[in-house]
């Protein structure tokens, strides 16, 4: 298969624009390091070819862009998309989030995004220059002659260690060759958390939630969180809150938002990548996945754009309250 | 300059803990550094630097500020604060020793910020050179040394040594509590450690990061620089990088009913957030590109212009690593401020 490589994209990028199909290209672009990459939008050839990037750190999703930019910017964007990215690009299409007509995506297959703060467990700080080999990643510090030889395999985000699909499912032009949608076993860990006491696990997320510091970055990255204003933004809603008033507060806030992006929530990961707490918060999206699949059968939210989702939807095979009732596991 | 071996550390901990509570950091179970309450069975973390940075001590995250409690007709106004005894936070690094010389001059200044003034006067800070920075660390360009870290004690740690010694009156009281458990040595084995950390400076790639464009005065040369829609343009309005900060210190005071009365408390505020500084009119920053501005101006630019020069940023670089979009004050530095900056 033919690997799709930096100037491949940046030369389709610049002939896209220069013969007039779109007016702005929605890409990654360096940073001072080379893993430090920022989503950005290129508005010439020569801002793309001197800074755009595509390496294994492009995890940053950017389908949600979409629903703030696409109706203030002139003509068409170009938006490049993951896998996983083309499924929030779906999902947002559904919620009619932005206008279709006004976006020339291009889908990328993807080897899976590298975590920064795994490979610096590995080769520990002071990184001078990471270069990408086919399946590896070679790392060089400050601190040491040699540069660190990784396995991409061994660093990559949980997201992409657990990747659901290789397929893009939403595109107008693919680059490469698309892939399938993959066995995971991304549904493992919350297996092992549906197994534990309620006290075993009402002490696993107090450990993992009481670490968060309310800076929502969770929500803000969240594709599904499109909401014009949130109501844990909003001061007259009376549940605004910066801070934490007590212990049970920080959970009621990660609760609410999972309930609130059950079946749309695509399992992108994002949140998960961007807390700065590493909260394993795409648990609590996963659940709800997992439990939708069994009560009402598979359902990939965004697998393909205007389906009905089982939540907002009814037929006369729905599961019965009391049959979820019964699957309880409350001790008595 | 004092010494103790590393293998003997929990004896020294134990022993500081007999008087004061110690807060140190160390590792939690997603991996990263945070501080907490040394008692037994707790490891001093080697990472650089905990997520959240030392401010929490002194500036906590929320804190309750009175009470008030009805009863018919009257109103209880209860005083919140509890007595702070002494306390010891260790192992900070002098980027973070830096930032509280920032924050005192916000809550230090008249008039004084009382819960801030006694946690302060209570809390011994002792400090660790960095004896292997990394590459987001950017201190020297605000003049930080790491291989100098202030505080009332510095510390300096090698493989399998600890070099200590005391810089104020709170610092050498300190001292004295531990003085069976540590030997006076040479400065030899510190002054190595001192060169060595000078090379290591002199390679970090942000090493040539400069201020000179900044400062008081400043406002209208960047204040409408077209590169702040750039910058911002996908910033995502978190407020990851003001509550990892550790000079950030902007907050919100609040009552919470609590059903038979009010709990008035101050949190946290991120100029990030939409509703930030709202007032009746509504709100003064109507874009993200406003917010933005608004807290890389206040570190570069109008910080410095009340402060006699001081920039409200030390280079820790926690904003460079935990950045959802990895946008920082270093990129908004080269950006706007040219070859000035480089």
């Amino acid at each position: 298969m033919q690997k799709i490589t930096q100037p491949m994209l940046i030369d389709k990028a610049v002939s896209l624009l220069e013969n007039g199909t779109v007016s702005c290209v929605f890409g990654w672009q360096k940073g001072e390091f080379d893993y430090d990459i920022t989503p950005s939008v290129f508005k010439n050839a020569d801002d793309l070819k001197e800074n755009f990037v595509w390496n294994g750190f492009c995890g940053a999703n950017l389908s949600k862009y979409l629903v703030s930019k696409a109706d203030k910017i002139e003509g068409k964007i170009l938006v490049f998309l993951k896998p996983c990215d083309s499924y929030s690009f779906n999902q947002l299409l559904t919620e009619h989030r932005f206008d279709r007509e006004k976006v020339y995506a291009i889908g990328l297959p993807c080897d899976g995004m590298a975590d920064i703060s795994k490979v610096k467990k590995l080769c520990g700080d002071g990184i001078s220059a990471i270069a990408f080999g086919d399946d590896t990643i070679s790392v060089t510090t400050i601190y040491e002659d040699k540069p660190y030889e990784i396995a991409l395999k061994d660093v990559l985000l949980e997201r992409c260690e657990n990747c659901k699909s290789k397929k893009c499912v939403a595109y107008d032009e693919l680059l490469g060759e698309n892939g399938d949608v993959l066995d995971s076993n991304r549904f493992d860990e919350v297996a092992r958390i549906e197994a534990m006491t309620p006290d075993e696990r009402f002490a696993f997320w107090q450990n993992e939630l009481s670490r968060c510091i309310r800076c929502n970055a969770c929500r803000d990255a969240c594709p599904a969180c499109t909401c014009e204003k949130c109501v844990f933004d909003n001061s007259d809603s009376g549940v605004e809150n910066k801070a934490a008033a007590n212990s049970f507060e920080e959970k009621m806030f990660h609760i609410i938002r999972a309930f609130h992006v059950a079946g749309r929530c695509t399992d992108c990961g994002e949140c998960s990548r961007v807390c700065p707490q590493n909260i394993p918060l795409h648990l609590l999206n996963r659940k709800f996945i997992k439990d939708i699949n069994e009560f009402y059968g598979e359902y990939q939210a965004g697998a393909e754009a205007g389906s009905r989702a089982p939540l907002v939807d009814y037929t006369e095979e729905d599961i019965e309250p009391y049959d979820v009732f019964d699957r309880r596991d409350i001790d008595a | 300059m004092r010494k103790c071996f590393l293998d003997k550390i929990n004896s020294v901990f134990t022993e500081i803990s007999k008087t004061m509570p110690l807060y140190l950091p160390t590792d939690s179970s997603d991996g990263s550094a945070v501080y907490k309450k040394w008692e037994d069975g707790i490891k001093w973390s080697d990472a650089l630097n905990t997520v959240r940075s030392p401010k929490d001590f002194f500036f906590p995250q929320m804190e309750s500020l009175m009470e008030f409690k009805t009863e018919g007709k009257n109103i209880e106004v209860i005083d919140t604060r509890q007595e702070t005894e002494d306390f010891v936070i260790w192992g900070v690094r002098p980027c973070d020793v830096k930032s509280f010389e920032i924050l005192d001059r916000v809550f230090l200044s008249e008039p004084v910020d009382s819960y801030y003034a006694s946690r302060r006067e209570k809390g011994i800070i002792v400090s660790l050179a960095c004896s292997k920075p990394a590459e987001t660390c950017f201190c020297q360009t605000f003049d930080i040394n790491p291989a100098e870290p202030c505080g009332d004690v510095s510390m300096w740690k090698t493989e399998t040594e600890l070099f200590i010694q005391a810089n104020t009156e709170k610092g050498e009281a300190f001292m004295e509590k531990i003085a069976g458990l540590t030997e006076e040595c040479s400065e030899d084995a510190v002054s190595e450690q001192k060169e060595k950390i000078g090379s290591i400076m002199k390679k970090l790639p942000l090493k040539d990061l400069k201020t000179d464009a900044f400062g008081g005065g400043k406002t209208m040369d960047f204040f409408n620089a077209p590169e702040w829609d750039e910058l911002s343009q996908t910033c995502l309005g978190c407020g990851t990088c003001t509550f990892v900060c550790p000079t950030c210190q902007c907050y919100d005071i609040k009552d919470f009913n609590t059903g038979n009365g009010v709990v008035r408390f101050r949190c946290w505020d991120s100029c990030m957030y939409s509703e930030f500084t709202k007032m009746a009119h509504g709100n003064n920053r109507l874009t993200q590109k406003e917010r933005f501005r608004q807290r890389f101006m206040h570190k570069l630019v109008y910080y410095p212009e009340n402060n006699d020069g001081l920039f409200s940023c030390v280079g820790c670089g926690r904003c460079l690593s935990k950045c959802p979009i990895s946008m920082n004050i270093v990129k908004v530095m080269k950006k706007i401020g040219g070859k000035a900056s480089e």
